[in-house]
Order: C-alpha cells, then structure tokens, then sequence
C-alpha cells in the first residue's frame, strides 16, 4: 500500500539520482491538519467585476464578519510567491472575455507555490445563454483541465461551476472554494462541481474545525480502506458513527468502532431489511441519522464475455441495488429529513469505462445517475444526495493488483500517484457537511485528474 | 437421599420470583441485554496461539464496539475459565484493562466449571436487581489449546525443596532425587479427581444406566449441527458473534452431517463396559477454544444507552448430585434443578417456549429428558405425583447447541443465554405484533463437572 517509488524520488540520495535521470517525480502532497492554515501564503484573486470583487472581499475579510482572513492580492505582483489563485470568470461574456484573466493566471504560475491552488468561478454554459456566452462558459471547462495538467509541486487546479441565480457568494459556494483551496482537496484535481443552489450554510456550528458535530452518520464497507478512513475522518469533523460492514468482516470493524467511539453494526447491505436494522440501530443507539455513506462495494473483474452471471449480479446487487433499496426504505421512515446527506462512492470505472469491469462500470455509473434522481427526494427536507468518484487509490484492494500494472496504474494522472483513501473521506466529508446543501446530485471525481474520463 | 430432601431446599435464589410483581423478573429486574462472542473453535486450531486474556478481551471489545461502550465504566464484569494458569488469577480484570472499556471497571473471576457463565449471569443478575449495580458484563473463556501444563507432583515437591536448601549438599541431594519419570508434565484431563473416569466416561456410565441408543443420541447431534448452520445462515449470529482471528463461524459445525455420518463412527467412551458402546466422537462435544459475554443492566441503565432490553433473568437454581457414591451420573444435576426451578416459580415445563439444555453429550441431553419423562423418577426421585414432564422437540436448543457450536467449558452458559435471550425477544416482538401479549419464558440448564448443575429461567422483556 506504500508507494516506494513516490518516497524515493523525493527523499535522500535516490531524490538526486532521480532529478539528473529526468525520472518523473511525483511530488508530495500537502494534507489536512486541524489547525494549519487555509493555505500558506498570499491570494490573487484575478478577474473584473463586482462578483470578483465581492469573492475578494470575503476571503479578506475578517473573521468575526465569516471572512477567512487572507493576504488577498487583486493585482499580480512581481516576485510575490502566491499560495492559491481564485479566478473569477462568472462574468465573461465572450471567449475572447477570457483572455485577460487567463493571461493573469498564467503569469503567476511559475511562482506558484508547492502544494498551490487555482480554483476557477464560473457560470454553467446552458443552451438559452446565446453561442457567445455559452462558448464563453464552456471554455472555462477546457481552459481549467488543460491548466491543471501544467501544474507541478502538487499544485491542483479545479473550478466551482455556480448556478444561474446563485451568488458567488452563496455559502455552498464558498465552502466548495474552501474545499478546494484547502489541503482537504489534496488528490482532487482537474475537476468542476456545480453548485446548485443556494440554500443557509445550516445551522452556526461552535467549533468550525467541527461541522458536524451532533450529527449521526452510517458508513457501510467501514471495516477497512476508503470506509475505515471516511469513519475516521466524519468523526474528526465531529461526527457520531454507526460502522457498518458484512458479518464476516466485525473483528476489524470492532476495531474501528472502538477507535472513535462508534458502535459496530455487523450487516450484509443486501440483506433485505437491511434498511431498516440501520435505522433501528441508529435512531435507538444515537437518536438520529443524519448522513449516510454508502461506501460497501465489491469487484468480480472478468471480461464480458467471460462473465458468469454471479460475477455479474454479486456486483450490482452490492454496489448498487443495496444502496437503492437503503435509501428508500430511510426515505420512507420519515426519519431522514433533517437536511440529511446521502453520499455514495462511485468509481471513474463508472465515468471512463475500463476494460474487464462491465459489472463495476455499470454499478458505479448507475450511482451517478442513482443520487442525481435521489437529489430531489431530498431537498424538500434540505438534504442532498451526491457521489464522489475515487480514480486509484491505494487500499488493500489495489495493493493485490499485480505490481507492474499498480506502478502504470498510479503514474496515469496529473499528479502522477495514488491517492490515499483519507482523500476519499475527505471529500465525502465535504459533500456531507452542512454547508454543502447548495450541491444536488454531483459526481465529484477524486483522482488526481486521472487521464481517462472527464 | 431421600426424594423430598432432593426437591424440597431451594439452593442459589435470585430475588423474588415473577410470581407476585407485574414485571417479569420482580420490581426492578435484571436484563440481558446483549452479547457478543468470538466463533468457537476446534483446539489447536483457529485460536491455537491465543491465551485465555487474549480470547475474552477480543469478545469484550466485540460487545463494546457492538453496543458503543467505549470508555464506559461498567458496574462489574464477571467470568471465569476452567482450564486457568495460574497467572491469570486476575484473569477478568486484565481482560477488562486491556479492553476498550473504562480501566475504573472492576471485575472479579468466578469459576463452577462448565456453569461458570451461567453462574456469571445469575450473580451479576442478583447484584443489579438488590440495586448494587446498575449494570455488568457477564462472561467465560476457555482454551484446550493454550491450557497450563503442571509438572509432576514429586518434581514440584523437589523444588520447593531445592528453593529451601541453603548449603550445596542439601541442594545436591534434593536435585539427587529427581528421576527421568518425574519430568513428565501433567497434561490438563477433564477426569474427575475422585474417580479418575474422565468425563465421558461417566456419561457413558449415565447412558446405560438409563439405556440411551446410539440412534437417539445421533438424533440429537445432527439436529444440533442443522439447527446451528440455519441459524449462521438466517443471520441470527450478525449482531451475537464477532469474528477472531480469521475464523467468522464456529469451527466445529458441520451443516452437511448425517445420520448415516455419524452412524459410521467408532465409539469412544463406555467401551469396557458390559453392553454397546453408543457415544461417538460425533455425539460428543470437542475440546473448543472460545470466549462469551453477555450485557446485563437495569432498565433505566439500558435506557440510557439506547438500548432494548432482551429478556428478564427472573430465577436460578442449582443443585449437585453425590455421583462419588450415589445413584445419580456426574452430569445429572439438572434434572433435580429444574423442577425445583420451576415449582418455585409455579411453572411447568410446558409453561417454558424455549428450553436451553447444554449439550455436554447428546446423551446428557436424552438422559435429561428421560428422567423428566420417567413416572418412577418422577415419585422415587423428585417427590413428585407422577413424571415431571416432557419437552417438544421443536422448543429444544433451537439454534442448535454445544454439539455443533463446540464447548469451551466457561463461556458455554454466556453463549445459550445470549443466544435465548435474542430469541425470546423476538418471538415476544412477534407475538405483540399480532396482538398476543402473553410471557415468553426460557429454561437454561447446564451440567457441570463435580455433580453440578445450574438452571436459569428468564422471560422476554
């Protein structure tokens, strides 16, 4: 599970052996701690308008006003080494409207500092905006995938897509800035998220580092990898979790349990009233449930054409079907409508294909669609329903890839490794975090802009 | 003995009897309210490596992670092992401070042989029902395959000695004394100290004194090992067991056995007696390693952690049988428990939906009920009008017992009463579900060795 070429090629002599033979060099990334800063250095905020304006002015802003209380910069300034770039491209109205504002990005670039950051704001091209305006806001997607790809030092680059209607201002708005400028995105890179709507940031949290605190979470497949890491990182935030994974699996989900002071749920997804023993344990033992990961998932690789049908059915019934009748049977107690969070893991399998995972492909990409129809099932009660889509990721599960296809497994992305499974969890936390209501039924891919797919 | 003298003195009580109060279990009752164990295992095989700590803090951390007691200061934790180094006198607090519990739980081992978790229950019951305790952990482990060797009696003895000397000469001449024989360790047996017949073969003895066919017996294995491999497959374990070590189902079960299978087998025990020899290493329990515990507390205690309480261990009773000298076999107590059991309590058997009766053989079992079904041992021995009853089959160790599952001698009675107390809760769930508010009640019955035995009733909450 451990990346030896990643450490070598950073570390000691080896490091130096590496540089003179132009190996390529996969650089480390920088991870959340509680209590670092935001980011380490000084913001330029590039782009005209009031809504640049207005973005710059929260991220200077001071804290007892919610501003994050950044060195914010609204010109480049020669020599100055930036931490992040913010453009704010909400406003472009032609293609060639992008032209000052790419330029800008471009010339702080070399000095972007390791482990920096360009986040894009932008405005959704739809087909009502005129060619010129919709070319003008499509180019944004282009111009932020291609530019991530020139990033280096662990640098990423995304974009939050922001509604029509939406204020950049919004609170879901900026919480997706913040998670992207933030070490929590470490791994997410080359990706745009739309943010949907704009609803209250939930309900003033006491401990900022703790947004969800008071809140109950189920996390299923939590015995071990992703799940375990998002179990560890929900109760970082605050969280209360009930663990849940197959029977066979309980000595180490006890472990996990024990670790944060959940409670160990031993269950098989596909049990039929597995809905409901989740809500019973969790509305007897906790009193509520707030958020529901769907994380258990399975893989029976093998070639279409030499595909048994249980290799076939085992996977979607796991995958999928178990998540689909969970939902419903949570959407159908009535109990699940305090802005509730329903986040499930999908695969860039599910976005890009990959050869011998039909099985998987079909099940992960039919988590996307699953959340993007749950979505509206849940925002009458202020809830949201989102999937987030791992690319490699070192776990158990990929450590039994045979090793020479591991090694090209993990150099196929932008930053150039697998990504750990706490980069999962991070971004399962965001997505199930309050201020994440404004984002229904999104896809976030957490893969190091892996070079398939979108 | 005369037959009133068996039935009439009540021995161990727990509080009142269900009798009076409205609540089942009396005023302010005792509840299980859940369990947790490790899979049994086969000796010397899944847990070979494991002591006896090792197995019980693993079913504790299970019943913690399960029920979300971390850092929880428990009332009291009890359990014991029958096969115990003697390291390990402490052997249930060490196993509480190396849990995921509070280090401020306090514990205390206990040790009845085979009945020592039932005998955990039934304590820690009493305790929370007088108000002592508003809640506690009941529990038994044992390991065949991690069982203290003793040396021999003459080595010890020399060097005690040798410790003792003070000049050289006298150390030379206690060491002068040891001979090749002497250094053979004493292996654990499970023979009785004042017979020196191992187990079985006092239940072999029991079986033709009350001529138990080998069919009978066979019977009662395989429905054992179907009745326990239905039960791993409905899922009735999920929320019972937590899987150690690898294994994530009892290693002895055998959900493919057949009459025929077993009829194949050579017999073990009771072979230089005069008649058949019927018991089989298939209608015999193995030496098993495994650990169980069973939560126990008060409502209010269980209400305040969120969870529902199983069933009311309402009374116990246990008894003893002079096997050295008298009539009765080594494993037949119960049969003289259980009535007085139940008339305290103003019950018979068929008052009891489930009745739990351990199964040290199968024989034990058919010795068991045999009794119960016998006029003459109704009135010669139990002081009673006629029979003392009879037990269908479909209400006998439902989910199978210690045949399939195995037998580590201590955490025996943790596992039935666990597995009886979610039962009960679920039948009783069933039957208010279609307006039947009737008691759902449990008889546990264990045999021990030493002529004991202990039975418990409890009644769904």
């Amino acid at each position: 599970m451990t990346d030896t070429y990643l450490h070598l090629v950073n570390h000691g002599a080896t490091r130096t052996v590496a540089k003179k033979l132009g190996l390529p060099r996969p650089p480390v990334l920088r991870r959340y701690e509680p209590g670092a800063p935001l980011v380490a250095g000084p913001v330029l905020v590039a782009g005209r308008g009031p809504d640049a304006d207005a973005v710059a002015q929260h991220l200077a802003g001071p804290p007892a006003e919610g501003g994050w209380d950044l060195a914010v910069h609204r010109h480049a300034d020669d020599g100055v080494r930036y931490a992040a770039v913010v453009a704010v491209l909400t406003e472009v109205a032609r293609p060639s409207d992008l032209a000052d504002p790419a330029l800008v990005v471009g010339g702080v670039l070399k000095g972007l500092l390791p482990g920096g950051r360009v986040v894009t704001l932008s405005r959704p091209a739809l087909p009502d905006d005129g060619p010129a305006l919709a070319a003008a806001r499509q180019g944004v997607d282009g111009f932020l995938r291609s530019l991530a790809k020139e990033l280096r030092g662990g640098a990423t680059g995304n974009g939050v897509v922001v509604a029509a209607g939406v204020p950049v201002t919004a609170a879901s708005v900026l919480a997706t800035l913040r998670f992207f400028l933030s070490a929590r995105s470490a791994y997410v890179d080359g990706q745009l998220l739309e943010v949907d709507a704009d609803v209250p940031a939930g309900p003033v949290v006491a401990d900022e580092a703790r947004p969800l605190e008071g809140r109950v979470v189920v996390v299923t497949g939590a015995a071990q990898g992703i799940g375990r890491a998002i179990v560890e990182t929900l109760v970082r935030d605050g969280a209360r979790v009930v663990a849940v994974d197959v029977p066979a699996a309980g000595e180490k989900l006890a472990r996990v349990a024990n670790a944060v002071r959940g409670t160990a749920l031993q269950l098989d997804v596909t049990a039929a009233d597995a809905g409901t023993r989740i809500l019973e344990h969790a509305l007897a033992r906790h009193g509520r449930l707030d958020v529901m990961v769907h994380n258990a998932g399975i893989t029976r690789d093998k070639l279409l054409a030499n595909m048994a049908p249980d290799r076939w059915s085992s996977v979607l019934a796991v995958n999928v079907e178990a998540q689909l009748r969970i939902t419903e049977a949570l959407l159908e107690s009535g109990e699940f409508v305090d802005a509730p969070r329903l986040v499930a893991l999908a695969s860039t399998s599910g976005i890009a294909g990959n050869r011998g995972q039909t099985n998987y492909a079909a099940s992960k990409a039919g988590v996307i669609g699953m959340v993007r129809a749950t979505a509206p099932l849940l925002a009458p009660f202020g809830g949201t329903a989102n999937a987030v889509a791992p690319g490699f990721i070192e776990t158990e599960m990929t450590a039994r890839i045979p090793p020479v296809t591991r090694q090209v497994a993990r150099r196929l992305s932008t930053l150039q490794q697998g990504g750990l499974p706490v980069d999962v969890a991070e971004a399962v936390a965001f997505l199930a975090s309050p201020a994440a209501g404004g984002i229904q039924g999104r896809t976030l891919r957490v893969c190091g802009q892996n070079l398939v797919g979108r | 003995m005369s037959p009133s003298a068996t039935i009439g003195t009540p021995g161990t009580r727990v509080g009142d009897s269900s009798g009076g109060a409205g609540t089942p279990g009396g005023a302010r009752p005792a509840y299980v309210l859940g369990g947790n164990r490790v899979p049994f295992a086969r000796a010397f095989t899944a847990y070979a490596r494991s002591s006896n700590q090792d197995l019980l803090t693993a079913a504790l951390d299970g019943l913690v992670a399960r029920h979300g007691l971390q850092g929880e200061r428990i009332g009291e934790v009890a359990a014991g092992a029958v096969l115990k180094h003697s390291r390990d006198f402490n052997l249930t607090r060490e196993a509480v401070l190396g849990s995921a519990l509070d280090p401020t739980t306090p514990a205390f081992d206990v040790q009845q042989a085979c009945a020592t978790s039932l005998e955990t229950v039934v304590a820690l019951s009493n305790k929370i029902r007088l108000g002592q305790l508003e809640s506690a952990i009941a529990g038994g482990v044992d390991t065949t395959s991690d069982a203290p060797v003793a040396v021999d009696d003459r080595l010890r003895r020399t060097l005690v000695e040798l410790q003792r000397a003070r000049t050289p000469q006298a150390r030379l001449r206690a060491l002068a004394r040891i001979r090749p024989a002497h250094l053979v360790p004493d292996a654990p047996s499970a023979s009785e100290p004042r017979t020196g017949l191992s187990m079985g073969e006092h239940q072999a003895l029991t079986t033709a004194q009350w001529g138990i066919s080998r069919s009978a017996q066979d019977e009662v294995a395989v429905r054992s090992h179907q009745r326990l491999a239905a039960a791993w497959d409905a899922g009735f374990f999920d929320d019972l067991v937590t899987p150690y070590r690898g294994l994530t189902r009892d290693g002895n079960l055998r959900a493919d056995t057949t009459l025929e299978k077993l009829a194949a087998l050579k017999p073990v025990f009771g072979k230089d007696l005069p008649g058949e020899a019927t018991m089989t290493a298939g209608n015999s329990t193995p030496l098993t390693d495994g650990a169980s515990t069973v939560l126990l507390g008060s409502a209010a205690w269980a209400a305040e952690h969120g969870l529902t309480p199983w069933a009311a261990v309402v009374d116990a009773e246990v008894a003893a049988v002079d096997f050295v000298h008298g009539e009765d076999g080594l494993l037949m107590a119960p049969v003289f428990a259980v009535p007085r059991l139940l008339a305290r309590n103003g019950l018979t058997l068929d008052d009891l939906d489930l009745v739990e009766v351990h199964e040290a053989f199968a024989a034990t079992v058919v010795c068991t009920l045999t009794a119960w079904e016998s006029d003459a041992f109704g009135r010669e021995r139990l002081g009673l009008d006629g029979a003392f009853g009879s037990v269908k089959p479909e209400r006998l160790n439902v989910h199978g017992s210690s045949l399939a599952a195995g037998h580590p001698f201590a955490a025996t009675g943790g596992r039935i009463v666990a597995t009886v107390a979610k039962e009960l809760h679920l039948r009783r769930r069933a039957l208010l579900a279609d307006g039947d508010d009737r008691p759902v009640r449990a008889l546990v019955s264990v045999c021990a060795a030493g002529g004991l035995g202990l039975a418990a009733l409890l009644e769904a909450a």
